[in-house]
């Protein structure tokens, strides 16, 4: 089997590479922009699995070249784990529109772009599994963080119309809905040191959906629970908090 | 943000800085004053502290494993635990390994850890073939024993002030289970145990838990395990999660010489005068305190210190007698104790083991223990001894440079490179190295 990793970089992902390499012994593409950070990645999957990984460059906001990256890839993957993303400053992004658009296009044009691509080529082939990244910030609006949250939410309607789609073509697609990590997206922020989750317990759960076709999981677990209350406090009191 | 050290003391306010690429170290150094890395934390006392922390926990990456000769080259900030899990299903252990796999391979060199099988494999650093090191001014060195020799000899022990370890080439050895077959003697006193540790000398582990209440006749009462790799029976790595957690620090009054001395009788007692071809895990036999994810806070949130003394051997049975006695009579008590016959000590400035008999206790901070050690320490350094940095948290100067005579060399060369004015810890500065 052979996985594709959008984003590779990030923490969360290395956490997944790590546990499919380990459990599936499937060789991997990590796709990145920092090319010497991936070569790093690179050495640590095959020294610790005995697996083959590739690092190849990808920029997910460099639309144009997202065909000729796919074509180059051969053999082509058997599924694909999306997990780039920035998460950008909520202040600077509402001053100033430059932020909010690397906010929202890192974050969703640039998936709509790359999984147009291979969703394409998977129902062509009839086969093959997406796994995206998204966030539970994109479950509802909140003053904090409503710029990354949007986006986010925006590639989680647009998962689950991927889903939809492709379910037809027996290609599963799972929407991840992460809560607080300690990664280095988060490292500058002070968050609840009871909700926060190493990325190896995320990876974890991850995996373990994916074995059961599971279509949208939250990890960890109770973030489940509590988006369920946040999604369900009536607007007119939820203006009025600070979240 | 606030950090400390396994003692839980002292706690102090730190800015911390985190990074992935050599690159970003080298920025941040160019303009910090000064700094200490910081990985795990399992230091006991104030060694990686300092106002300004350079966190390697984020260095995590194995970058290379010949699976014939059993070699890995990892990141500094890859934990034992790490090593241990990806490559014990392949046949591989660690040469060395101390008596938590909760620490950082940088760590490890930073320490010269030492383990069970001391007397046959000496420090974890006899096992490292080489590592890279970055230097004050950026500049990233590679370094065994035939490059920079200086270097290597400074850095291995040298409690990380000579720069920040970034990779560490590690020789592993070949077992064929990840079971040991031990063998466990209870030894009445101080002289029954020492003629045990060096009857015993052939075999690879040994280590004895001494009970530092027992007096008179007594004195020394302990339990000695001694274990080799077993033969046969699989190779599962083991199990990821500490079974138990201590979720919060003890009330202090929890620990006080009574509850101490039960213990110290049950333990006793509960292993059999003799007991051979016991087979147990390599969890049960080299981690038995990471079974209990974050012991430490059993003593309180004041935090504890462990002291960690060696003496030469031939001085080792009147020194250590004399040292049980001070601690049996001051009831200051101790959870912990653990006694072992080192080998020979290798040529690293500031490694800790030398031949003779080390002994390891945990004290909870209370008042008076300060001044009371400080006795301990006298009666130590009369018998050419030293103590262990890696868990001290409040000896004086004279007592390292005493129990350290190479200390002027290291000292040299930090002064030569540069060293003084970029990495320091809050030992350090207490020590004036």
């Amino acid at each position: 089997m052979k996985l594709l990793i959008l984003g590779a970089n990030s923490d969360v992902a290395h956490a997944i590479s790590k546990k499919f390499a380990k459990e599936k012994k499937c060789d991997l593409y990590l796709a990145s922009r920092d090319m010497a950070l991936l070569e790093k990645k690179t050495r640590d999957i095959k020294a610790r699995y005995d697996v083959d990984a590739t690092a190849v460059s990808f920029d997910a906001v460099d639309y144009s070249s997202h065909k000729d990256f796919y074509e180059r890839l051969d053999p082509k993957p058997d599924g694909v784990i999306l997990a780039f993303g920035y998460l950008g400053d909520q202040i600077k992004a509402q001053e100033k529109f430059s932020e909010a658009k690397t906010v929202i296009e890192s974050n969703y044009m640039g998936a709509v772009s790359i999984l147009e691509i291979i969703a394409g080529d998977f129902e062509k082939r009839g086969s093959g599994f997406i796994i995206g990244i998204s966030s539970v910030a994109g479950d509802r609006g909140r003053q904090s963080n409503y710029i990354y949250g949007s986006a986010k939410g925006a590639v989680s309607l647009y998962l689950g119309g991927l889903r939809n789609r492709l379910s037809k073509k027996n290609i599963h697609v799972m929407t991840v809905l992460p809560g607080f990590m300690r990664t280095k997206m988060t490292q500058n922020l002070e968050l609840p040191e009871k909700l926060m989750a190493e990325p190896d317990e995320a990876a974890e759960d991850i995996y373990r959906a994916y074995k059961k076709k599971r279509n949208i999981i939250y990890t960890k677990w109770f973030w489940k629970y509590i988006m369920l209350i946040i999604r369900n406090i009536p607007e007119p009191i939820f203006k009025r908090m600070s979240m | 943000m606030e950090i400390t050290g396994w003692g839980n003391y002292p706690v102090i306010q730190a800015d911390g800085f985190s990074f992935e690429t050599t690159d970003q170290l080298n920025h941040f150094l160019k303009k910090t004053d000064t700094c200490i890395a910081y990985g795990m934390g399992r230091s006991y006392g104030d060694s990686a502290l300092n106002h300004r922390v350079v966190f390697s926990r984020r260095l995590d990456k194995i970058l290379d494993f010949d699976s014939k000769q059993g070699v890995v080259t990892c990141e500094s900030g890859v934990t034992l635990a790490d090593i241990i899990n990806t490559y014990l299903p392949g046949g591989w252990f660690l040469t060395v390994t101390p008596g938590t796999k909760f620490i950082t391979a940088g760590g490890a060199v930073a320490s010269d850890v030492h383990g069970k099988n001391h007397h046959k494999a000496g420090c974890f650093c006899e096992s490292v073939i080489c590592f890279d090191i970055m230097l004050p001014d950026g500049s990233i060195v590679a370094c065994n024993r035939e490059n920079n020799p200086d270097l290597f000899r400074a850095t291995c022990g040298g409690m990380g002030l000579t720069g920040i370890i970034l990779t560490v080439t590690l020789k592993l050895q070949p077992v064929k289970s990840s079971n040991i077959r031990e063998t466990i003697m209870r030894c009445q006193n101080l002289d029954v145990v020492f003629d045990l540790f060096e009857r015993y000398e052939s075999t690879t582990y040994s280590v004895a838990w001494i009970d530092c209440q027992a007096k008179g006749e007594n004195i020394g009462r302990s339990v000695l395990m001694v274990g080799e790799h077993a033969d046969s029976g699989n190779l599962a790595p083991p199990a990821v999660k500490p079974s138990i957690s201590i979720p919060f620090n003890f009330p202090g009054f929890c620990l006080n010489r009574y509850s101490i001395s039960v213990f110290n009788h049950l333990y006793f007692r509960k292993n059999p005068g003799y007991e051979s071809g016991r087979i147990v895990s390599l969890d049960t036999f080299f981690y038995p305190l990471d079974a209990i994810d974050m012991w430490n806070r059993i003593y309180g949130k004041n935090g504890f210190t462990q002291y960690q003394l060696v003496l030469p051997k031939a001085a080792s049975l009147k020194g250590l007698r004399a040292i049980l006695e001070k601690i049996a009579s001051a009831g200051m008590g101790s959870f912990l104790a653990v006694l072992k016959l080192f080998g020979r000590e290798n040529d690293n400035y500031l490694s800790f083991p030398m031949e003779g008999y080390t002994l390891a206790l945990d004290f909870k901070m209370q008042p008076g223990l300060f001044p009371f050690l400080d006795i301990l320490d006298a009666i130590v350094l009369d018998h050419g001894g030293r103590l262990y940095l890696t868990k001290d948290v409040r000896m004086k100067r004279d007592v390292f440079i005493n129990g350290y005579p190479r200390w002027k060399e290291f000292e040299r060369l930090r002064t030569q490179e540069h060293m003084k004015d970029k990495f320091n810890s809050l030992q350090s500065i207490r020590l004036e190295i």
